[in-house]
């Protein structure tokens, strides 16, 4: 499966599709892209005066690129009739620097294990100065869907 | 190992994964891994990765699929450890 064909797959859209690009994929780990865009509609409220980027919003980044574009990968196309839900399970996450409207971030995804279609990351989310803004460990089940 | 020390064993794995501390403390053979501990579905995956470890063996789907109570795990342990020679 090429990263574009994942990249439809996701089951995302505006205004919550928090993956642009997907620049590596592979068996042991995931790699992309997203800009946040300053007219997101919740920096109108994250902070009233002060636009930052929420950590929520940050942790759904990295689940989106790092745990469910990994684990729709992971699953493959083995079945055709059946397409990959990734269920978000479990995350800690630690956050080191502020993402600012209009940034662009780069997250890094590298499994720890995929076994009884639990997927367990190491994800980390960088800035455009290469620094580490958040990381963390995200894990989910992947399990399969009727084809809608 | 008798069944108390698989028990006491198992007790431990689980602790990590549950916030039923009576149950927990009540753990036995009839202990039920989702109904009385708690644990969800993506955390059993963890209970038996750590089984795998503490106990040196591989379980497989269909053994990760019977295992949801402490007498099914017991019974899968012994019967990895006997397949491979170690009782």
């Amino acid at each position: 499966m090429t990263a574009q064909e994942i990249v439809a797959k996701l089951p995302y859209s505006k205004p919550f599709l928090f993956v642009d690009e997907l620049l590596q994929i592979d068996e042991n780990g995931a790699v992309g892209t997203f800009t946040y865009d300053k007219d997101l509609d919740f920096y109108k409220g994250h902070f009233k005066d002060s636009p930052v980027t929420p950590g929520v919003i940050m942790t759904e980044t990295m689940a989106q690129i790092g745990l469910v574009c990994l684990g729709i990968y992971l699953y493959g196309d083995s079945n055709a009739d059946m397409k990959a839900h990734v269920m978000l399970t479990s995350v800690a996450v630690d956050f080191m620097k502020p993402v600012f409207p209009g940034e662009k971030v780069t997250v890094k995804a590298e499994k720890v294990y995929f076994r009884f279609k639990k997927l367990n990351c190491n994800v980390v989310m960088t800035n455009e100065a290469g620094e580490t803004v958040c990381k963390g460990n995200i894990s989910g089940m992947v399990t399969a869907k009727l084809q809608s | 190992m008798d069944k108390e020390e698989f028990i006491s064993e198992l007790k431990t794995i689980v602790t990590p994964y549950t916030q039923e501390p009576e149950a927990l403390d009540h753990i036995s053979e009839d202990t039920d891994f989702i109904k009385d501990l708690k644990i969800n579905s993506a955390n059993l995956v963890d209970v038996v990765l750590d089984v795998e470890e503490k106990f040196g063996i591989e379980i497989d789907n269909d053994a990760m699929a019977r295992m949801l109570t402490v007498r099914a795990a017991i019974e899968i342990i012994e019967d990895k450890l006997a397949a491979s020679g170690r009782e």
